[in-house]
């Protein structure tokens, strides 16, 4: 708990930052525990159930933990038109999860995201902070190689 | 040669921009050559992209599509005897190249030194004139300046479309009528699938953003600033964080900024992944911590905005609109553009606008228009036209809540208003050129799947509206269409048009109305015919190997459900049992033999 501790007082409990909190332990934890959001509440008196409608309602949060690379398959109106659903698909057949799952040992997640703005290289995906472009499902084996 | 500079924005560095600038790091090194290495943003020239700069005393020369090879080749002609390879170039001065008509039509003013300055550096950007305009403010008194920017008829950026100066105004009345300090927000949120336009002046030159932002502030009299980014975009976040810390070492933030006693501070908060917090209302409750539902519009941000106060927001571009406004005069912007704005900013749409032009185009990036260009001209001047002899279907423009245009629209003039009469939208200027491949039914459920997902749930026509919409979509899409769906739809889309609480519901329709009105034929033969012609719909199409096969069996070998049968140098054959229509078969094909009906 120290670590979120932490988080809390670098954003001075402040109620209005309680959604940046949140961020930045989803980054340490890879999830926003329960635990933590009883902590946030603890110390900056928002409730317990605001922060559970912040947990649900933004698409960074998750409840469970998410696997140590995150594939975020960019589906923005760019991709789609140039076949960001079967790069979805080829992602999902190698990972053998669907979409917004996580592999049993706890290596990858999948996921897609609406536009990471770089459309003109389309079809893209983003793994952790990297992005790549104008894949092909050739390509996708091979990239998987590099997060292992 | 002296100088060598290496586009690093998100889509260059996606491109591999970064292995290329390594790779020159390491060349310098290793061959001791006396350059210096530099980083620039994005000049708009993504279909170019990595893009690399050699500045020497013959001139400057702008590389593209630049591999490790083609660096080592670039570095070694100009060190040798300083002469450019010319089939390589995509820009230079006294070079003809064929990317040039990719510039012809441009008119840079808010993207004017992206792609040519050092974002991560303020000298860079004060170099070219840049913190001029925030002097020069400063000895304006504020008044003047908002009548300044009321008489360009500079409209909001960010889609709305809103007279920027009609809205600073309105702050500084309510401001003065409560007795309370305005604030002001920059909306970085850009959420719209298929736009960047934002992304690439954050990360390409912060500081003509931040400029805007200080020169607003000033002129509203706020004395609390903030910026809501959104996390997809880390790397805008980075220069942004990094602007506002040097901008505040410069003295153009903070206490007594250039001397005098006016006083700003910026804060930055980042969005978590919600397209509706692009709506003012819901960023502000955003912004305070709050999931992001709108409110209802009755009461104005500019009376009743952020912590109740009242608040200015206004879009990244706007933003950077404004120094170059005060530096060149209201004038000189007024002129530019299409209508008249010389009696009130909604006669016309001054200036220019910042479009992320991408889709099935031969030249996809960031471009700068005045106001007033034809879509023809977009996407045949300037994109190149539609690659691999297809043929033009669409141009979708607006975001998820815009619309789809036809080819008969093409000469439409793209401003403001003509879009929203046309029955799409400017939005905050994505762009997406779709070729006949493209099945506008498909085109129409990804729009609606998409609102769907990010409407925030609080009205009723939005939330269930889109639901119903999605489902009948999609039968339709599955070749499960019932007649009187098109009718359905309609019905729906008109309640949603009158009934929803903010502006993200009233346009969410937008996508459904505009393909059944520019496309119909294609819902009647899905529903009537079952079938897809543009191929794409996946439960109404069947892949098959044509006699263009040879046999080489490249299919057979990658397809993923092993749908694929035959002996080498014969026919192939797929298993309609099998096949899962992953496209991996069209894919690999070297002889065009899969044939999509």
């Amino acid at each position: 708990m120290q670590n979120i501790d932490k988080i809390i007082d670098k954003w001075n409990a402040d109620p209005d930052y309680v959604i940046e909190m949140m961020q930045d332990i989803q980054d340490e934890l890879r999830h926003t525990p329960r635990e933590a959001l009883e902590q946030i509440t603890k110390r900056t008196k928002v409730p317990l159930a605001r922060l559970y409608h912040i947990a649900t309602f933004y698409k960074s949060f998750s409840l469970t933990p998410q696997g140590i690379h995150k594939i975020q398959v960019c589906t923005g109106t760019a991709c789609h038109v140039k076949g960001a659903p079967n790069i979805l698909d080829a992602f999902a057949r190698e990972l053998e999860i669907k979409i917004g799952e996580t592999t049993e040992d706890g290596k990858y997640t999948l996921d897609e995201v609406r536009c990471l703005g770089c459309c003109s290289l389309a079809p893209v995906v983003m793994i952790n902070d990297d992005v790549y472009g104008n894949l092909t499902t050739k390509k996708i084996k091979s990239l998987l190689e590099k997060y292992k | 040669m002296n100088k060598i500079k290496v586009g690093l924005a998100s889509c260059g560095i996606a491109a591999g921009a970064k292995q290329i600038q390594e790779y020159i790091q390491n060349e310098i090194k290793d061959k001791k050559l006396n350059i210096a290495l530099e980083k620039t943003g994005c000049i708009g020239m993504c279909y170019n992209e990595p893009l690399v700069e050699v500045f020497s005393d013959s001139g400057q020369w702008l590389y593209g599509n630049v591999t490790e090879e083609k660096a080592e080749k670039i570095i070694e002609h100009h060190a040798q005897n300083d002469t450019p390879i010319k089939e390589w170039l995509v820009k230079a001065k006294d070079v003809e190249t064929d990317d040039d008509s990719y510039f012809a039509k441009q008119l840079k003013i808010a993207s004017r030194n992206c792609g040519i300055i050092d974002p991560t550096k303020i000298d860079d950007y004060i170099s070219t004139g840049g913190y001029e305009s925030l002097k020069k403010a400063f000895k304006t008194p504020p008044q003047d300046i908002i009548n300044e920017i009321m008489k360009s008829g500079i409209r909001g950026r960010g889609g709305g479309g809103f007279p920027t100066g009609v809205k600073w105004e309105s702050a500084v009345i309510a401001a003065k009528k409560k007795g309370e300090k305005p604030i002001i927000v920059c909306n970085a949120d850009e959420g719209d699938p298929g736009a960047f336009m934002d992304r690439n002046l954050m990360e390409s030159d912060p500081h003509t953003v931040l400029e805007g932002l200080i020169i607003g502030a000033y002129a509203i009299g706020a004395e609390e600033g903030y910026i809501y980014i959104r996390r997809e975009y880390p790397l805008a976040l980075k220069r942004i964080e990094s602007a506002v810390k040097q901008a505040q070492e410069k003295g153009f933030l903070g206490q007594n900024i250039l001397g005098s006693d006016f006083k700003l501070e910026i804060k930055i908060h980042r969005g978590a992944g919600a397209f509706v917090c692009g709506e003012s209302t819901a960023l502000m409750a955003s912004m305070s911590g709050r999931a992001g539902e709108p409110k209802a519009k009755y009461v104005h941000n500019v009376e009743v905005g952020y912590r109740e106060k009242p608040t200015v927001l206004n879009n990244v571009e706007t933003f950077a609109n404004i120094p170059v406004i005060l530096e060149k005069s209201a004038k000189w912007f007024a002129e530019i553009g299409s209508g008249d704005v010389s009696e009130n900013p909604w006669g016309g749409s001054s200036g220019t606008k910042v479009f992320s032009l991408v889709g099935n185009l031969e030249r996809t990036g960031l471009i700068e228009v005045p106001m007033g260009i034809t879509l023809r001209e977009i996407v045949y001047d300037i994109g190149g036209g539609i690659p691999k002899g297809r043929k033009f279907k669409a141009i979708q423009t607006g975001g998820p809540s815009g619309g789809c245009l036809p080819e008969s629209h093409l000469d439409l003039e793209v401003d403001f208003d003509s879009l929203t009469k046309a029955g799409s939208m400017m939005g905050s200027g994505g762009m997406i050129v779709m070729d006949d491949k493209t099945c506008m039914v498909d085109v129409a459920k990804y729009f609606i799947t998409f609102l769907k997902g990010e409407s925030c749930g609080k009205c009723t026509p939005c939330r269930e509206g889109l639901i119903v919409l999605d489902e009948i979509l999609t039968r339709i899409t599955k070749g499960k269409g019932k007649e009187g769906d098109i009718e359905l739809m309609d019905n729906i889309c008109e309640t949603m048009k009158i009934a929803s609480l903010c502006e993200l519901g009233k346009s969410a329709s937008n996508p459904v109305l505009s393909t059944i009105k520019y496309f119909i034929d294609e819902y009647v033969a899905h529903i009537k015919d079952r079938k897809c012609p543009a191929g794409v719909c996946k439960e109404l199409i069947k892949y098959k190997v044509n006699d263009n096969c040879t046999g080489c069996t490249i299919c057979a070998k990658n397809c993923p459900v092993d749908a694929i049968s035959g002996k080498p140098k014969e026919m192939h054959f797929i298993d309609q049992e099998k096949c899962t229509k992953c496209d991996i078969c069209n894919e690999v094909c070297n002889f065009d033999a899969i044939t999509v009906e």
